[in-house]
């Protein structure tokens, strides 16, 4: 039977060789993304900002300009309005009064706006963060991602050594910048799901990484005297197809939603998609070769674990 | 790896038997499933509220408002037991967390000391148990002669805690009067309280019904001194305080401070309509006892006026015309139906012990839920395809059985999220989708393997047997450092991305077990067939 084969049977590539140039193009997106950062920051979304989101719908396309000047006679604060996915589908956002103690403001803020918009058009979501709730996501949040990662390099350490341990949790965190960076960049709304895509990638791309590591270490007790990025080129060809296969169906789910999953979740299908793919280069171009440069253990002679 | 004992088959089979089983209600119509015989699992998806509408809220009971009534009570608790033994005593006033009280004679000190220490209480028995002998208060002399009564944290906690048990009791009776499904009332951590209610039309009026105290009080009007009076600076009488109608603009009130009667002696409230005016009222009755103080105030008191107030506000000040000694009477006010309506479920259900903010509001409309559940389908489908043709077209056969083991899989996560009735969320359905593009990874890892071992020249049997063998650790250190991340993201766990974890979690496990275990079962059925095969179609 003839089947479809997106990678070589015996694939042969060097690539290894190609990790200085993969560290600096990873250098470069650290750094783009740093500089991202702190030069505009996060979008945040209501989530860690506070504030009210409306969500509103009307069954024909909606005049932004008309509503932004009723919402101005509301003397709401500062608010935005943008479409959402449609151009008869709207989002109403107001930022958080920068005193803000309680969610009073908005609560009446929110009586006025449906007051205004109800029957005209279908209010299809309402979401008020109050500022002590927005504190305590940022907090959690944060808490989240640090205890996600921390927790892959000790479960790596245990089942490896520290070395595939630290080169797996330096190419989480690459992943990690990598998906925040491009959400600095693009300035596209992070909210709480977007964090959910991060931590979800941070448990894809550490998958990936395993799949090879564990190539690598079977290869390191098979051929001790093989020069060691030799070795790793065979340990990642090996997995390659597995690589490209798994992503390729990752993807595939992921597209479907994007595209058809509803505008709610696209910035988390957005996200993943993202991390799906940069955790599949961290994998083969940083994990990898930074066993090299971490100096893996190269006598596994005893008996290990595992 | 590929024999498989009878013991083993049964398991397997049992396991998608009970996946089919406890999913299979959610296609059956409402009639089928609920006729279903009590042994048969009847429960469905748990839409959460992003998928069905809905609105969240999460309040903050304000417990500092108990405590400091407490502190007040223990104030006037000192300034009666000292006077009680007649005990000289200056500085009676609060500090933070208690009281402070000086005696003025030395020779009090230690009567006095006797006396405050036998203020205090034992903590009523809380979640601890009866073992503990923690006290509420502290007695504690600073310096000669003055004594701090602190209260404790033993204290503290357990006012907090039943002060949270009656919100919610309280809460539950109101949400209950607008007839409502299911609403959920938790308890979140030390102060909070989270409600759910999936469905509602009107979220602004279950905000209005959440955000009252609905503390009603009767008390009679300070006639002395005009309330104007006291606004433009005349000096408060004691034992009156001023209060507000909730009108624009503004009436003041002259009210004595003592209730004569308070809305915790009230049994029973309804709306009422006024029959001349036809306008809305509410119509209320106290319990015997406030019957009786409400009588004998209200004859004593015959062509004065009282203020009715709720939550500090006055809501109306009728002239008491003539005694009331039915206990029942009515509150005439510039109501709405609805408004009245709401002022007697709110005086039905009680008064909250506290004060609550609103701190988070979620609410999703009907139609944006209904649009998530269809677009979250279609996505699941056109996923769910493309993995499968994708499969079929680069492993052959075995392709095919990682493809049956992943609708199974499907099955097993969908009966495993009705069995234990968890809850699904728009992200639990991307947590699903995203499991489906995930769980054939597997299935990958084992047939490349086998794919590795036929180039090496090994026999097909054998490539099988070593591609899971070798596979399965690389399997269990791939799915433990995603479940991992499942794991705390749980821990994160804000209502949706709670869902998506969920699904995460429970997709992770049963796709191990399908991945591995069944296409391994398949495989060997297959070979059974075939003897002894040369090649593989993988």
């Amino acid at each position: 039977m003839r089947t479809l084969k997106l990678v070589p049977s015996t694939p042969d590539f060097k690539f290894v060789r190609y990790n200085r140039r993969a560290f600096v193009i990873s250098s470069v997106l650290i750094i783009g993304s740093f500089v991202a950062f702190f030069m505009q920051g996060l979008n945040f979304g209501i989530d860690f900002k506070g504030g009210i989101l409306v969500e509103i719908s009307s069954s024909e396309p909606v005049d932004i300009a008309a509503l932004r000047g009723r919402m101005q006679t509301l003397e709401l604060g500062e608010v935005q309005i943008q479409q959402f996915g449609t151009p008869t589908d709207v989002l109403i956002r107001v930022a958080e009064a920068a005193d803000a103690a309680s969610t009073e403001r908005d609560l009446s803020a929110v009586d006025a706006m449906r007051q205004d918009l109800e029957g005209e058009f279908e209010i299809r979501r309402v979401e008020i963060v109050g500022p002590q709730v927005s504190r305590e996501l940022i907090q959690t949040g944060l808490l989240a991602v640090v205890g996600a990662i921390g927790s892959m390099l000790i479960y790596i350490w245990f089942r490896f050594e520290w070395q595939f341990s630290v080169g797996a949790v330096m190419a989480l965190v690459h992943d990690v910048i990598l998906t925040i960076g491009v959400f600095s960049l693009l300035q596209l709304d992070f909210n709480l799901s977007i964090l959910a895509a991060i931590l979800t990638i941070v448990g894809y791309s550490m998958n990936d990484t395993v799949v090879v590591y564990d190539r690598v270490r079977e290869n390191l007790r098979k051929y001790k005297k093989m020069d060691i990025s030799e070795l790793l080129d065979i340990a990642i060809n090996q997995t390659l197809s597995r690589t490209v296969m798994t992503s390729v169906t990752t993807l595939l789910a992921l597209i479907a939603l994007y595209t058809l999953g509803g505008e709610v979740i696209r910035g988390f299908t957005f996200a993943m998609i993202w991390g799906v793919i940069v955790g599949t280069y961290s994998s083969i171009f940083i994990a990898a070769p930074l066993l090299i440069q971490l100096g893996v253990k190269r006598d596994w002679s005893e008996v290990q674990s595992g | 790896m590929l024999h498989f004992s009878n013991l083993k088959i049964i398991g397997i089979g049992l396991v998608v038997l009970l996946g089919f089983l406890f999913s299979s209600p959610n296609f059956m119509d409402e009639r089928t499933r609920l006729s279903l015989p009590g042994f048969l699992p009847n429960g469905q998806l748990n839409l959460g509220l992003d998928l069905q509408g809905g609105s969240h809220l999460l309040l903050e009971v304000d417990t500092d408002v108990v405590q400091r009534e407490r502190v007040e009570e223990v104030v006037s608790d000192v300034r009666q037991a000292l006077r009680g033994r007649q005990i000289g005593y200056t500085g009676l006033g609060r500090i933070r967390d208690g009281v402070t009280v000086t005696i003025r004679d030395a020779a009090d000190v230690e009567l006095a000391r006797e006396v405050l220490a036998g203020l205090a209480q034992p903590v009523v028995a809380n979640v601890f148990g009866g073992l503990n002998r923690a006290v509420d208060l502290d007695v504690e002399a600073v310096g000669e002669q003055t004594f701090h009564l602190l209260i404790t944290d033993e204290a503290i906690l357990a006012r907090n805690t039943s002060t949270l048990q009656q919100s919610i009791e309280i809460i539950r009776r109101r949400i209950d009067e607008l007839g409502t499904t299911e609403p959920t009332i938790q308890r979140q951590g030390a102060t909070r309280i989270l409600v759910q209610v999936p469905g509602l039309d009107d979220p602004q009026r279950l905000k209005a019904l959440l955000g009252q105290t609905a503390k009603l009080n009767f008390h009679l009007v300070d006639q002395n001194v005009g309330a104007f009076e006291v606004v433009n600076g005349r000096r408060m009488p004691s034992g009156s305080r001023l209060v507000y109608t909730d009108t624009e603009p503004a009436v003041p009130y002259l009210i004595k401070r003592r209730a004569m009667v308070s809305g915790e002696s009230l049994v029973d409230a309804s709306i009422g309509f006024d029959q001349q005016t036809g306008s809305p009222e509410v119509n209320f009755r106290f319990d015997s006892v406030g019957a009786k103080k409400f009588g004998e105030v209200t004859r004593a008191n015959v062509g004065r006026p009282f203020a009715i107030v709720l939550d500090d506000k006055v809501i109306s000040a009728p002239v008491i015309q003539t005694a009331i000694l039915g206990g029942a009477g009515r509150i005439t006010g510039s109501f709405t139906v609805q408004g009245a309506n709401d002022l007697a479920i709110l005086l039905r259900a009680g008064a909250l012990p506290a004060p609550m903010n609103i701190l988070e509001e979620r609410t999703v409309g009907p139609g944006l839920g209904a649009d998530s559940v269809a677009a979250g389908r279609i996505a699941l489908i056109v996923g769910f395809a493309a993995v499968i043709g994708f499969m079929s077209v680069s492993y052959g056969l075995f392709g095919i059985f990682a493809n049956v083991a992943l609708i199974i899989n499907l099955f097993l996560v969908m009966g495993v999220l009705s069995g234990l009735q968890a809850t699904l969320t728009l992200p639990g359905i991307a947590g699903i989708v995203l499991t489906v593009g995930m769980a054939v990874d597997a299935n990958v890892l084992i047939f490349e393997r086998i794919r590795e071992e036929i180039a090496a020249g090994k026999n097909a049997i054998t490539s099988i047997d070593l591609g899971y063998n070798r596979a399965l650790g690389t399997i269990l250190d791939a799915n433990i450092t995603t479940l991992l991340a499942a794991l705390i993201l749980f821990q994160l766990g804000a209502g949706p991305i709670r869902g998506f974890a969920v699904t995460l979690a429970i997709g992770i496990v049963t796709s191990v077990f399908t991945a591995f275990t069944l296409t391994r079962f398949f495989i060997s059925l297959w070979l059974r067939r075939q003897g002894r095969p040369d090649s593989l179609p993988v």
